[in-house]
């Protein structure tokens, strides 16, 4: 990890790769939403209702990645004090905020049809809305202090105390009982999806990969840049001090 | 590289001691976190009239009737094992019918019926398009509502 630990080398890495990850992701997500809302049948009890799963689950599934990552990130920023942790904290968060906002939005929208409401307590639902103030907390720390290196790390702390909700949004269904169904796809017996809709599913989880991938990148990056150009102008206002009449 | 390790452990340890507090916390408030109690749950432990309760299962097969004012639905929630009447004046959501899951709000009334406020259908896990659903059907390989439950864990 240290190859990439001088962030000029990994500025060059980025410049060099976003512009294929961006066409790529434009791709799968053309593939992906061609085969998820034209080519995929309709469910033999939701009916069309269906397609919004394949906005929600693989939204669902970035939340809970970009949270994974954003706890590593902030792991090795604590522990190994690795230049790029706290940048990539810090550009993955609203990011996965995003995603855990669509998955919230799509599943009332689905709710609403299927379970007959928008929204109910239940222990999916709920922990799934604190991984969302999980991320506002952790975009809120950031900010909150004069002295960034201070905000980093208190952001880091509560995006590691954060992590424990990960295992419980993903056993609630199974721990207690809930309205929302148990999984579908990871599974012990295999996943319970016709292959159908199985293979547009995975088709929308990988151009939602892509995305998150190129949106982290690409925020990392203007991200070292907004820094630099801070020094620059921190540089340049200690020379203007000092000079003779300033 | 001492300090590194250092700060390591210190982290593995505090989210070790962090996950079993949460476990301990959790599994003290076991009872209050289901969002619904079964039919037998509530044949064990009758609440009393007046106190709200969601009651989740499958809608027994051939128990949907309408009442005879004409609005009130009264159907029987089973859990297979034991089931429970519940009357239900209101609307009832797309995927309501026999032998599909549902949770119902209400409570028992002064004369031990279970009155619902609120229907709310469960959808379970499958996803399958109607062509392969009629041909499992067909076969005789279809287990109707099998996988709505999960209340007491077991597998279909």
């Amino acid at each position: 990890m240290h190859r990439f630990a001088n962030p000029g080398r990994f500025q060059r890495l980025a410049a060099r790769l976003l512009p294929w990850l961006k066409g790529l992701t434009a791709l799968a997500f053309l593939a992906g939403l061609y085969l998820a809302l034209l080519a995929s049948p309709p469910d033999y009890q939701q009916g069309e209702t269906v397609r919004i799963m394949y906005v929600h689950v693989p939204a669902a599934w970035m939340a809970l990645f970009a949270y994974l990552l954003l706890g590593l990130a902030s792991a090795s920023a604590l522990v190994w004090r690795h230049p790029l942790a706290d940048v990539a904290a810090a550009a993955l968060s609203p990011v996965g905020a995003a995603f855990t906002f669509i998955a919230l939005v799509t599943g009332a929208l689905w709710g609403k049809p299927m379970w007959g409401t928008y929204w109910v307590w239940d222990a999916r639902l709920t922990s799934f809305l604190l991984l969302f103030f999980l991320y506002l907390g952790h975009m809120a720390l950031l900010g909150a202090f004069d002295d960034r290196s201070r905000g980093q790390r208190s952001a880091a702390v509560l995006a590691l105390v954060g992590l424990i909700n990960l295992p419980i949004i993903k056993f609630s269904v199974d721990w207690w009982n809930t309205l929302h169904q148990p999984a579908s796809v990871a599974r012990f017996d295999g996943p319970s999806i016709d292959p159908s809709m199985l293979w547009p599913l995975f088709t929308m989880a990988a151009a939602f990969h892509l995305y998150l991938l190129a949106a982290v990148m690409e925020r990392m990056r203007t991200q070292l840049l907004a820094a630099r150009l801070r020094t620059q102008r921190q540089a340049r206002f200690e020379t203007w001090q000092g000079e003779p009449g300033a | 590289m001492k300090r590194k390790t250092l700060r390591l452990y210190l982290l593995v340890i505090s989210l070790a001691l962090l996950g079993i507090a949460t476990a301990l916390v959790l599994n003290a408030f076991n009872r209050e976190l289901v969002f619904f109690f079964s039919p037998s749950d509530i044949a064990a432990e009758r609440p009393a009239a007046g106190r709200m309760i969601r009651l989740g299962g499958l809608v027994e097969v051939d128990s949907l009737s309408k009442l005879e004012d004409g609005a009130t639905v009264s159907f029987r929630v089973t859990d297979l094992s034991s089931s429970l009447d519940v009357a239900f004046r209101g609307v009832l959501p797309d995927l309501f019918r026999e032998g599909q899951g549902v949770v119902v709000q209400g409570a028992f009334n002064e004369s031990g019926r279970f009155v619902a406020t609120e229907v709310l259908a469960k959808h379970d896990e499958n996803y399958l398009p109607p062509e392969v659903a009629k041909a499992l059907k067909a076969s005789g390989r279809w287990q109707e509502g099998a996988a709505t439950m999960g209340t007491d864990g077991s597998e279909p």
